[in-house]
């Protein structure tokens, strides 16, 4: 079927059965590689977009679902030039190691900030349920509270 | 270290002339079979092991200035790109915005010989990958002043430029036209304090691709007219594939092509989607000659039961233990389970066979051997497979096997395009090469004044070496035990009067192999929770209890600079206050000494880590901040194997299937605090991303036991 789709602010017809998860949309048809498959299941998170600003796992989402949504995914976050906050205390505190879950973990990040802009804690701890092989929750941690931070900031000066 | 006995840069023309291509040989010192005994003994002095037999290419100069460095060594996380381009740069005078780094394909011939992996990567390379680049660099000198007409001693390179009193070249500009080199004889070394990267905690390399999502890893990689492939994998334990019914697969929408081979079936369709589709309408047949569960598991795997070989010994601990009835003597039982890789991305690759080639990109620690089993199966010569190598979503040891590779280049094959296929979640929790189960008999004496007189350490584990691809079955004859399932079962208390370790090897039903830091996280679990025991029984300071049993060489005072190190800057207190207590553990794994402490508490039988101080000496940090990286991912990963991960096997399955059920840490398990100190103790580096997985059990188990007072001798760990 024809669906409707608003990617990265990009407005745009596919031709896919509706019932494709939207990952595979992302992914395989419209090329943005950056959100990841790990389990298909909801499980891991390293599919995670942002559905209207809410962080949703693409993996177990249908793709018909996102007709009239607003779809941000990794690439649609922010560039080399002009990080996201959440992107730039990232690259601060040097979190990735081999990367893979990364997108997913920023995505949930950006959502979480939407909602809480001054995360505490116990807002980390109850909204990134993400899973991260490589252990970067540590730094992470940190650059969550970074990210709220320049978020912060750059609200202020504009 | 023994200087390079031999060297030899070639160069070709880069198609279209964009620069030179630089290849060098280095020869290795020491046959594979000398390489595997290092290796036991001490990973750090393991000698870079690529091929030797002719010039491949490390560098590739071009026009615009920049100096490509193609690495033998996959980037899986663990940082070794970033270090790479640090010691090249240093050497070769280049800015590190100059220096591009990419994974080496098989067809360059720049690859390792065995594997990326055993913590091996940077201290295999410190020694040649600073000779080539200073070889190089005295070569674009040579060849600069040439250009200049300057002798030689007139110019000086520095930021990729060759400098003379009058003028100055790019390296760019110095290598074109350029057909025949010169080539100097080892230049000598910079002093490690005149580096200007080497030592100094640089940004990762691939840190702000990383960040953008840049398509790098396997899972990303794509090729023209490419299809979809899926593969049915078995679920249970021993099943044999015996063939199936594919009519009802055959049919369904997107599908080209069912797949029918001896040992697997498959499909392949134009979406992945539609070919794990159309997998499922496949009836396949397998055999299983009975039924497994974990109990039977458990009790192949009991001391005693397998095949033992004794790995240490000294004066006489068997004596000394003999009877184990009298109260002197302790004796206590530790268990570890079968655990997962778990890495998020899953195995697979894209593979294009035609008619006298084949390429395949891939996530893989072993590039030759994935190449060889490749070129096997498709019945072609290796030097006709070429393996693009790409970033890892994540190694672990799980990388190490790659029949993945063979399976998409079938697939392609059949169809004659392109193919990708992918593991299922399901997949690959039933289908991983497990870190083994294991079970560990611990015995001890005191004499009058608290000291350990005799100590033994028996352990049964499932294999790790043993049955791998990377260790030829010849060399397993010649070792006995198992190097992997080994790894941290010795002792490093040499002050005993007696000790002694022996390996008993478990060919269990299911495939078991090489888990990051192999034996050592399950063996210093029950070496180091003993100690503890042990320090109990004599009265004393867990700290100062192993203190007193540590040697006064070269690796024993490094060891004892670590724990006291850690001691002091944990402010390690031996008693409980608040539910909250910290718990003390140290482990040498490949030569690379590392102290834990580990500050927890206790709520309604839940475990929580805290903070955990860590101090490890390994020689030298080439990067710090990725050295500490590396050791608060493995506390982290360690404190998801002690408290929480476990698959068991149930009617023949191995369980969980997917993330949630495999329960894993998540950021609510990680400690708020993580304080790492990184000691460099002899100049040279040594292994950095294994050995802080070693301590991290113990550390927890002797924490919670001061808060309980009852042992926790099985992980995960369970204080209910």
């Amino acid at each position: 079927m024809k669906l409707s789709l608003n990617i990265n602010n990009r407005p745009g017809t596919v031709d896919v059965d509706g019932d494709m998860p939207l990952l595979w949309v992302i992914r395989d048809v419209l090329d943005l590689k950056g959100t990841k498959f790990g389990c298909g299941k909801a499980a891991c998170g390293a599919c995670t977009i942002l559905v209207d600003g809410d962080a949703v796992r693409s993996c177990s989402y249908p793709a018909k679902m996102a007709e009239g949504k607003q779809i941000t995914t990794i690439e649609g976050l922010g560039t080399s030039e002009s990080p996201h906050p959440v992107q730039q205390a990232w690259i601060e505190e040097i979190v990735p190691q081999c990367g893979y879950c990364q997108p997913g973990f920023m995505m949930a990040t950006a959502a979480l900030l939407n909602k809480h802009p001054n995360p505490s804690d116990d807002d980390i701890d109850q909204n990134i349920v993400n899973v991260c092989r490589c252990g970067t929750y540590y730094r992470m941690r940190k650059a969550i509270k970074k990210a709220a931070q320049i978020q912060a900031g750059s609200t202020i000066q504009s | 270290m023994a200087k390079v006995s031999r060297r030899k840069f070639i160069v070709r023309s880069l198609i279209g002339g964009a620069g030179v291509l630089v290849g060098a040989t280095y020869l290795a010192r020491n046959p594979l079979r000398r390489q595997l005994y290092d290796l036991l003994d001490d990973p750090s002095m393991l000698a870079y092991s690529g091929d030797t037999s002719q010039p491949f290419m490390w560098f590739e100069v071009t026009k615009a200035n920049q100096v490509i460095l193609h690495s033998p060594k996959v980037e899986m996380g663990q940082g070794t790109f970033t270090s790479m381009v640090q010691i090249a740069c240093d050497e070769l005078e280049l800015d590190i915005s100059q220096m591009q780094i990419v994974h080496a394909t098989s067809a360059t011939g720049n690859i390792d010989g065995l594997s990326t992996g055993g913590s091996t990567s940077v201290a295999g390379l410190w020694q040649p990958l600073r000779e080539l680049s200073a070889t190089l660099r005295e070569m674009l000198k040579a060849e600069g002043a040439k250009k200049l007409s300057v002798a030689v001693d007139q110019v000086r390179a520095s930021a990729g430029t060759i400098i003379g009193p009058m003028g100055s070249l790019s390296y760019g500009e110095v290598v074109e036209g350029v057909t025949e080199w010169e080539v100097p004889d080892a230049p000598p070394l910079k002093d490690l304090k005149d580096y200007k990267y080497i030592g100094k905690p640089v940004s990762r390399v691939d840190l702000v691709d990383k960040v953008m999502g840049t398509p790098m890893f396997g899972m990303d990689a794509q090729m023209p007219d490419m299809l979809y492939g899926s593969v049915v994998r078995p679920s249970k334990i021993g099943a044999k594939f015996k063939g199936a019914d594919v009519s009802k697969a055959a049919g369904r929408p997107g599908v080209v092509k069912v797949v029918q081979e001896d040992d697997f079936v498959g499909v392949v369709a134009t979406s992945m989607t539609e070919a794990e589709n159309a997998k499922k309408a496949i009836l396949a047949e397998w055999e299983t000659d009975r039924e497994w569960n974990t109990k039977d598991i458990e009790d192949m795997l009991l001391v005693g039961k397998g095949k033992a070989m004794v790995i240490q010994k000294e004066g006489d601990a068997e004596g000394e233990l003999a009877d184990e009835n009298t109260s002197s003597v302790l004796r206590s039982e530790y268990k570890s389970p079968i655990g997962a890789h778990a890495q998020i991305e899953p195995n697979g690759a894209v593979a294009y066979v035609e008619a006298d080639k084949a390429t395949v990109m891939i996530s893989t620690q072993v590039v030759g051997i994935t190449r060889s089993e490749v070129a096997k199966r498709l019945g072609l010569e290796d030097a006709q497979v070429n393996i693009i190598p790409t970033y890892l979503g994540g190694g672990f040891g799980r990388r190490l096997h790659t029949p993945n590779a063979i399976q998409a280049a079938v697939l392609s094959k059949a169809v004659g395009k392109p193919v990708k296929c992918f593991f299922s979640r399901q997949e690959e929790f039933q289908n991983d090469t497990f870190r083994p189960p294991t079970h560990h008999v611990m015995k001890g004496k005191l004499d009058e004044n608290g000291k350990i007189v005799a100590i033994e350490h028996q352990f049964s584990s499932g294999d790790v070496m043993f049955g791998s691809a990377l260790l030829p079955p010849v060399v397993g004859t010649i070792l006995g035990a198992d190097g992997g399932a080994i790894r941290g079962g010795s002792f490093h208390y040499r002050n005993i009067p007696s000790f002694r370790a022996v390996s008993w090897r478990v060919q269990l039903p299911f495939s078991t192999s090489w888990w990051r830091s192999l034996g050592l996280l399950a063996n210093t679990f029950a070496i180091e929770s003993f100690m503890d025991e042990l320090a109990e029984l004599a009265g004393k300071d867990p700290i100062v209890f192993r203190l007193d049993h540590i040697s006064d060489d070269v690796a024993g005072n490094r060891l004892k600079q670590v724990i006291k190190t850690a001691s002091t800057k944990s402010g390690y207190q031996n008693t409980a206050v608040n539910n909250r207590a910290m718990g003390f553990a140290c482990s040498t794994d490949a030569g690379t000494p590392c102290a834990h402490v580990a500050e927890v508490s206790l709520t309604d039988g839940t475990i929580r880590v805290h903070k955990v101080t860590c101090v490890m000496d390994p020689g030298f940090a080439v990067n710090p901040d990725q050295v500490k990286a590396q050791c608060e991912g493995s506390i982290i990963m360690g404190i998801s194997a002690s408290l929480f991960e476990r698959m068991y096997v149930e009617k023949s399955e191995l369980k969980p299937i997917i993330y949630g059920p495999y329960r894993m840490a998540l950021m609510r398990d990680a400690p708020r605090e993580i304080d790492v100190e990184i000691i460099n103790g002899t100049g040279v580096p040594g292994a950095v991303g294994e050995p802080p997985l070693g301590p991290i059990a113990a550390a927890i188990a002797n924490a919670a036991y001061r808060i309980t007072g009852k042992r926790v001798r099985e992980l995960p760990m369970s204080v209910v």
